[in-house]
């Protein structure tokens, strides 16, 4: 498997993790809405060490004209990684993987956004990674929710999202960095627990189908556990104290 | 779905409607593969080759093996990439210049598949720790598209894997030296074989055909190794899945990955 070697201790005789966590508890997730004066949305979340801002634009007219579309709105998504955001210094042009998580994490929002009310225009969603930990696709997927629902841009429901994977031959919740690198499988999952449908799914390491069920299984309770706090950052900001700026 | 040409959503309603019959546009079962043909040593250049054609889908697959510098965390791996390209000859649509994302996409999906799958043994590609190792590159060419490119990409890849063999360096003043005449099989522990559905409305449909997949709502590539298990999987399109559909998917993808793997088999049995 890709340079994963197993010199770290994953997972301990007591089944606690490299970080002290258990096998089914995700790392510690803040969210605040509506952090940035100038995006219509933004939202600011932090997933264990992943600090990630999110702000979306529009609906607004879309350059380059060719690509508006008179039937509906486009979303477009960028996910971006700072050059500091990781050990070594990352070139800041966007690379293959940050495009192509660019595309997935776009296809997981689609479906949440009723971008038929908005034809002929584009809500542009920003993702910037200002340090990363593993799992930054999940963590940024999560934000852009918030921050789209922060835009006032009407939604079927919030996708939420959550890792499961596997380390050390048990199925553990939110991979971390360590464990994504050394262990055996990580597995991505955007998911609408209002409307049951999972948008974001990607895999890599190697499971038996039961091992799969499983992962969705306990992927799906993060997923629950994220969408709870997604909820309380929108509350935090529309409902409280009076103060939403 | 709110993209499509007025021709895509005529396409649609006309392949829901024999969805409902149990029926697909070109006459396949839901869950049957189109016919896949494979030929190897089209190349005779490159290290190892493969054309594969599923259904009307075409790819050319070559081969380069050559010494190189390990990656900085990887001293003690050999290297292996895996790359494709629709050419403009491919489809009227298909243009030159910088990839796109859905080409990014297919070869990193590609490349995932058989990377996961540890199907070359890298580890016997190292001619000397953290300075040289040897590099496997698999680069695929779309030559004709009638979509499901994930899947096509990937047999061509595998044949031409399978049918590879590597040259033979030694390390002469610190530099790796070609010893002529001494080429051995790639090491090969699995044969990995991606199976891509789509669904459409309430239908999961196998190797979706490019009628298709140009109104799937949602399609999902997942890799299978040897033993059966999952190594790589990728879910695309502008809707999602139900864990149900899910479970049929993965179930789906080891019964027709079986039937795939029969066929690259048997034709590279015999050709290294």
């Amino acid at each position: 498997m890709g340079g994963r070697e197993a010199n770290v201790v994953l997972l301990d005789e007591n089944g606690i993790r490299s970080d002290g966590r258990k096998v089914n508890e995700t790392r510690k997730v803040t969210i605040k809405a509506g952090v940035l004066k100038n995006a219509g949305g933004s939202a600011y979340i932090e997933f264990g060490g992943n600090k990630i801002l999110a702000g979306v634009f529009g609906p607004r007219d879309v350059h380059p004209k060719h690509m508006s579309n008179p039937d509906t709105g486009i979303l477009r998504v960028r996910y971006h990684m700072e050059p500091f955001s990781v050990d070594e210094r990352k070139k800041p042009a966007p690379s293959r993987r940050e495009i192509e998580i660019s595309k997935v994490i776009t296809e997981a929002l689609t479906p949440a956004v009723i971008l038929e009310k908005f034809p002929r225009t584009a809500i542009d969603v920003y993702l910037e990674v200002l340090q990363a930990d593993g799992g930054t696709r999940c963590a940024a997927l999560a934000a852009a929710s918030v921050a789209l629902a922060d835009a006032g841009i009407p939604m079927r429901d919030l996708v939420s999202a959550c890792a499961a994977g596997k380390a050390a031959d048990a199925i553990i919740l939110d991979v971390n960095n360590e464990e994504d690198q050394a262990g055996q499988a990580d597995m991505p999952i955007g998911y609408m627990p209002n409307l049951g449908k999972i948008t974001l799914l990607q895999l890599d390491g190697v499971l038996t189908t039961d091992e799969f069920k499983k992962c969705i299984e306990l992927g799906l309770e993060g997923c629950k556990q994220v969408y709870e706090i997604q909820k309380s950052a929108l509350r935090e900001k529309y409902f409280s104290s009076g103060d939403n700026n | 779905m709110t993209n499509l040409s007025i021709i895509d959503k005529l396409k649609r309603s006309k392949i829901l409607d024999l969805l409902q019959e149990g029926k697909r546009i070109d006459g396949r079962a839901l869950d049957e593969s189109r016919p896949l043909v494979i030929d190897t040593g089209v190349i005779p250049h490159a290290n190892g080759s493969a054309r594969a054609r599923l259904g009307d889908t075409e790819i050319v697959s070559g081969i380069k093996v050559q010494p190189d510098r390990p990656f900085p965390d990887m001293g003690d791996k050999g290297i292996f990439m895996c790359t494709a390209e629709i050419l403009p000859l491919a489809h009227p649509s298909a243009e030159t210049g910088p990839p796109q994302p859905p080409v990014i996409e297919l070869a990193r999906v590609v490349d995932r598949g058989i990377r996961e799958s540890g199907m070359i043994d890298l580890s016997q590609f190292v001619l000397e720790k953290d300075k040289a190792v040897i590099g496997l590159f698999a680069d695929c060419v779309v030559t004709d598209h009638d979509g499901n490119l994930f899947d096509a990409c990937s047999y061509a890849a595998v044949a031409a894997i399978i049918t590879s063999t590597v040259p033979k360096w030694e390390m002469k003043d610190d530099k790796p030296t070609l010893i002529e005449d001494q080429e051995s099989p790639t090491p090969i522990t699995t044969i990995p074989v991606s199976v891509t559905m789509g669904r459409i409305g309430e239908f999961i449909i196998v190797d979706p055909n490019l009628d298709e997949w140009e109104c799937l709502d949602a399609r999902i590539t997942i890799t299978t190794n040897s033993d059966g298990n999952i190594v790589a999987l990728q879910k695309g399109g502008d809707d999602g899945f139900s864990v149900e559909q899910l479970v049929k998917c993965s179930e789906l993808s080891i019964v027709s990955g079986k039937k795939i793997r029969e066929i690259i088999k048997q034709a590279t049995e015999g050709t290294q």
